[in-house]
């Protein structure tokens, strides 16, 4: 990976500079943790709160669950970053074949 | 480079992980790893949607008779926290710091033992309170398939993150080690993933009913 090397000639300076970058990901990914925490609060409030109909809880804290899968991906396990076409192929495959799975389940199964 | 050579903070590279061909190959064939976990734990939950409720009698208890959102919640907060403190081990794994990487793992094991002490008295209290058990239904079946899967992984990752820290603690940071503790943390970082779908759609949506 020499190409994420910084170069300046001056090892000091490569290594403030990287050290600035990871304290840079980092606050991301202070970022995200914080949000992940607030959405699952969201998500436990709605469900406990009981004012809700199931036809508005289910999608809505679904999609909090997706979004907070995003943020653990994406930053927590670095899809972000460059380098990562494979593992998202890996990844979006498999979803794509559980899904498939989950929908057939759900929709033909019935005892 | 020389995956043993001896490293120090000025030759320590960007992404150590990547380093070395094999550092490479484990991370390709983890993310190949962590896209059949996916498949896996999508058809126990496609299973468990199947069966949820499905109980032969009324005496039995369904999904939401048992489930209590304060248990779960104190769990989603370990586990993702666990999540968190593992990142902090990455961060001080890039850095060269490999006294603070320990730290953090470690912190990283407790959190995850707390989470499975917690799943262990949840699954003891519904067995003898509710007599919901592995065979008493085909939601106890599916259910206890599912979550159990689930803390199988938590259990394995503890032993796998506690051997890597022993197994290197006199060793410190180097290309060969660097892409064993990444690969676990990546490990660590699904486990959470699957437990997100795991509060969401097993307890969450059970309580909705």
């Amino acid at each position: 990976m020499a190409s994420q090397q910084t170069n300046s000639g001056n090892p000091r300076v490569d290594i403030e500079y990287r050290r600035k970058k990871s304290a840079e990901e980092m606050r991301h990914q202070i970022i995200s943790f914080a949000l992940m925490i607030f959405l699952t609060l969201v998500a436990f409030v709605a469900v406990g709160y009981e004012g809700f109909s199931s036809w508005f809880i289910v999608p809505f804290i679904l999609l909090l669950g997706c979004v907070q899968v995003v943020f653990q991906l994406y930053y927590f396990m670095h899809m972000s970053h460059k380098g990562h076409e494979a593992p998202a192929l890996f990844l979006y495959s498999g979803l794509l074949v559980g899904l498939i799975t989950i929908l057939a389940f759900v929709t033909i199964v019935w005892i | 480079m020389a995956a043993e050579e001896k490293m120090t903070l000025e030759t320590w590279p960007a992404s150590p992980e990547k380093q070395t061909l094999e550092g490479k190959n484990k991370f390709l064939g983890f993310w190949l790893f962590l896209g059949g976990e996916t498949v896996l734990f999508a058809s126990l939950f496609a299973t468990y949607l199947a069966l949820k409720d499905k109980v032969p009698s009324a005496e039995h208890a369904l999904a939401k008779d048992l489930f209590e959102l304060p248990l779960v919640f104190v769990a989603t907060m370990l586990l993702l926290t666990s999540s968190l403190t593992s990142v902090y081990a990455m961060y001080h794994m890039k850095n060269f710091n490999f006294k603070k990487m320990q730290l953090w793992l470690g912190i990283t094991v407790l959190l995850g033992l707390a989470f499975l002490l917690l799943e262990i008295y949840e699954f003891n209290h519904y067995v003898h309170e509710f007599g919901h058990t592995f065979t008493s239904s085909a939601f106890g079946s599916a259910f206890y398939t599912l979550v159990g899967f689930h803390g199988g992984h938590v259990a394995f990752g503890l032993l796998w993150i506690t051997t890597l820290m022993i197994r290197n603690s006199k060793r410190g940071l180097n290309l060969y080690n660097a892409p064993k503790f990444y690969v676990a943390s990546l490990y660590w970082h699904f486990i959470d993933v699957v437990w997100v779908f795991i509060f969401t759609v097993v307890y969450l949506m059970g309580m909705v009913g």
